[in-house]
C-alpha cells in the first residue's frame, strides 16, 4: 500500500527560472512579510559556487525564513526552500523533499520540469507554478502538468524578462492562467495569505 | 506517468518473484525511474510490462539496472576530497593497515579518486578498498577502470580543485575515446555485490563512503543502512555521506562527531 499518504493541507508556490531570474526573485522576496499558509520552493539554474550566496542573500533581505534543503527535509508552510545545485528536487507524498542525481533534463540539474511535475503530483490544486526569465526551454512541460493536475500557472510577462525565451516558450505551448509583470507576481503571492 | 497503484503492484510482484524489496525506496524518484524504463522499452499497457518482469529474469535484471541511478563522477565535490586529503588521511596514515568501504560505488569513479589520494599520500600499499553495489553491470565497469575520455577535462579540473598537484593524465592511458586507469590503482580494490536493503556487515572498516545512495531510500531504510555502517565501523572510524545527506534522523546524537561543515562523521564511541 501507499505509505504515509496524507492530503496536503497547505499550499505550495513553486518558482522556476534561469538566466535573469535571480534579479526578479530579489525584487519579489524582500517585499514579502512573513508568510503563513504556504511554502515557497525555488528551482533555478545556477553555478554551484553561487549556491550559498543566493540563500544568504534571501535570508538577509527577506522576512521569510530560508530552510536549507537536505534530503528528506520536511516541507512546511512559512518557509522558503531553494533547490541545491546538481540534484533534481522531488516531492514525496508525506510532505518531505527528496533529492536525485539522475541524468540532466533539458541540460539542467535541477530541472524545472522535473520539480514542477513532481510537485504537481503531490500538491494538485494546492500548487501555484511560476515560470520566470530564462533562455532555456525547461519549465514548459512542468507547467502543463501543473495545470492538468488542477494547479494554477503563472508566467512572467516576457516583456518584463531579461531573457524572454523561457516565458515565451511556455506561452507558445500552453495557456497560462496569468501572464504577469514582476510587481503583479508579488501582488499575487501577497494575496495568497488572505 | 504510471499510476501510484501500478508502482505498488510492481514492488509487490518483484518482491514475491525475486525477493528484492524496493518497498523502502523513495517513491518520487522510483516512480520516475520505472516510468522512464516503461516508456523507453515501448510498453503501452502496464499488465504487459508486469508480466514481462515476472516471466523473464533477464528482463527483470535489466529493469533493476535501469531503475537504479548510477550517475557518478571522479572527485565529485572537490572540497570533500580536500578534507579527506588534508584532515582524514593523515589520521588514517598512522594505522598499520587501512580498510575502506565504498557502498554504492556505481561505476567506480569515486573508488579510483580515492585510490589516487591514497597513492599520493603514500598509503595505497597498506590499504584495502572494498567497493560494493547491487548493480552487477556497474561493478563490471568499475573493475576495468575504464571511463569515457571526454570526461577527463572535467575530472582533471575537479582533481586540481581538490588540491591535486600531479599531472592528472599520468593516471590513465587514452585510447579511442576511453581512459584506462593504471592497473596499479586497482591492485588494492575488491569489488563485490552487496545489497544495503538485506545484506549484513561483512568486515570492520576505518572509513566508509556512502555518497548519494541514501537519497534513494526512505527514512526507515536510511536508518537501517546507517546502523549497518555503524556495525561495520571501528571506533574512531569515519562515515562519509553525500553533500545533502545526514545521519541526524538515524543515529543517537553523541555517538558521532561531525567534521566542520562536511558530511563526514567520526565514530567516537
Ligand atoms: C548515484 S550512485 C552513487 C555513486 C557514487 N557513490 C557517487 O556519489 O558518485 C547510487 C548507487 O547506489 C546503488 N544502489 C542503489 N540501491 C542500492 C542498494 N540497495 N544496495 C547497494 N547499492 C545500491 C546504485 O546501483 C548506484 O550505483
Amino acid at each position: 500500500m501507499e505509505k504515509d499518504q496524507v492530503n496536503p493541507d497547505f499550499k505550495v508556490v513553486i518558482i522556476g527560472g534561469s538566466a535573469g531570474s535571480l534579479n526578479v526573485l530579489m525584487q519579489i522576496l524582500p517585499q514579502l512579510p512573513a508568510i503563513k499558509s504556504f511554502a515557497i520552493v525555488i528551482v533555478v539554474h545556477r553555478k554551484s559556487t553561487d549556491e550559498q550566496t543566493f540563500e544568504e542573500l534571501i535570508e538577509l533581505k527577506s522576512a521569510v525564513k530560508v530552510k536549507q534543503v537536505e534530503d528528506k527535509v520536511p516541507l512546511l508552510p512559512g518557509f522558503i526552500y531553494v533547490a541545491p545545485s546538481n540534484y533534481h528536487l522531488l516531492f514525496e507524498k508525506n510532505n518531505t523533499l527528496s533529492l536525485d542525481t539522475s541524468e540532466k533534463v533539458n541540460y539542467s540539474r535541477p530541472s524545472i520540469d522535473v520539480s514542477f511535475e513532481s510537485a504537481a503530483e503531490v500538491y494538485k490544486n494546492q500548487l501555484v507554478g511560476i515560470l520566470l526569465s530564462g533562455s532555456n526551454a525547461d519549465g514548459t512541460n512542468g507547467l502543463k502538468v501543473i495545470q492538468n493536475e488542477g494547479g494554477t500557472v503563472i508566467v512572467q510577462n516576457p516583456e518584463s524578462a531579461d531573457m524572454p525565451f523561457m516565458p515565451n516558450n511556455a506561452i507558445q505551448n500552453m495557456i497560462p492562467d496569468y501572464i504577469l509583470n514582476i510587481q503583479e507576481i508579488l501582488q499575487f503571492i501577497l494575496s495568497m495569505d488572505n | 506517468m504510471i499510476e501510484d497503484i501500478e508502482l505498488e503492484t510492481l514492488i509487490n510482484e518483484v518482491y514475491e518473484y525475486y525477493g528484492f524489496d524496493f518497498g523502502s525506496y523513495s517513491r518520487a524518484s522510483l516512480k520516475r525511474r520505472v516510468n522512464r524504463i516503461y516508456h523507453l522499452d515501448g510498453f503501452t499497457h502496464f499488465e504487459q510490462f508486469l508480466s514481462k518482469v515476472r516471466s523473464d529474469p533477464e528482463y527483470y535484471r535489466h529493469m533493476v539496472d535501469e531503475i537504479t541511478v548510477n550517475v557518478t563522477e571522479m572527485f565529485r565535490d572537490p572540497s570533500f576530497y580536500t578534507v579527506i586529503r588534508n584532515q582524514i588521511l593523515p589520521l588514517l596514515g598512522t594505522k598499520p593497515f587501512i580498510r575502506l568501504w565504498h557502498a554504492g560505488c556505481s561505476t567506480g569513479e569515486e573508488v579510483y579518486s580515492m585510490a589516487i589520494l591514497l597513492k599520493e599520500a603514500g598509503l595505497l600499499q597498506k590499504s584495502l578498498i572494498y567497493a560494493t553495489d547491487i548493480n552487477a553491470k556497474v561493478l563490471e565497469t568499475a573493475k576495468k577502470g575504464i571511463f569515457p575520455l571526454r570526461m577527463m577535462k572535467e575530472y582533471s579540473e575537479n582533481y586540481r580543485d581538490s588540491g591535486g598537484k600531479e599531472d592528472f593524465s599520468n593516471y590513465y592511458t587514452a585510447n579511442y575515446g576511453i581512459a584506462k586507469f593504471n592497473e596499479e590503482l586497482a591492485q588494492k580494490m575488491v569489488f563485490s555485490q552487496h545489497n544495503l536493503v538485506s545484506d549484513t556487515s561483512f568486515n570492520e572498516f576505518d572509513i566508509i563512503f556512502c555518497r548519494n545512495v541514501l537519497i534513494y531510500f526512505d527514512n526507515d531504510l536510511q536508518k537501517r543502512a546507517i546502523n549497518l555502517f555503524d556495525d561495520s565501523l571501528a571506533v574512531l572510524g569515519f562515515l562519509a555521506l553525500g553533500t545533502k545527506e545526514t545521519i541526524k534522523y538515524s543515529i543517537s546524537p553523541g555517538k558521532y562527531k561531525q567534521l566542520d561543515r562536511e558530511k563526514i562523521w567520526r565514530k567516537i564511541k
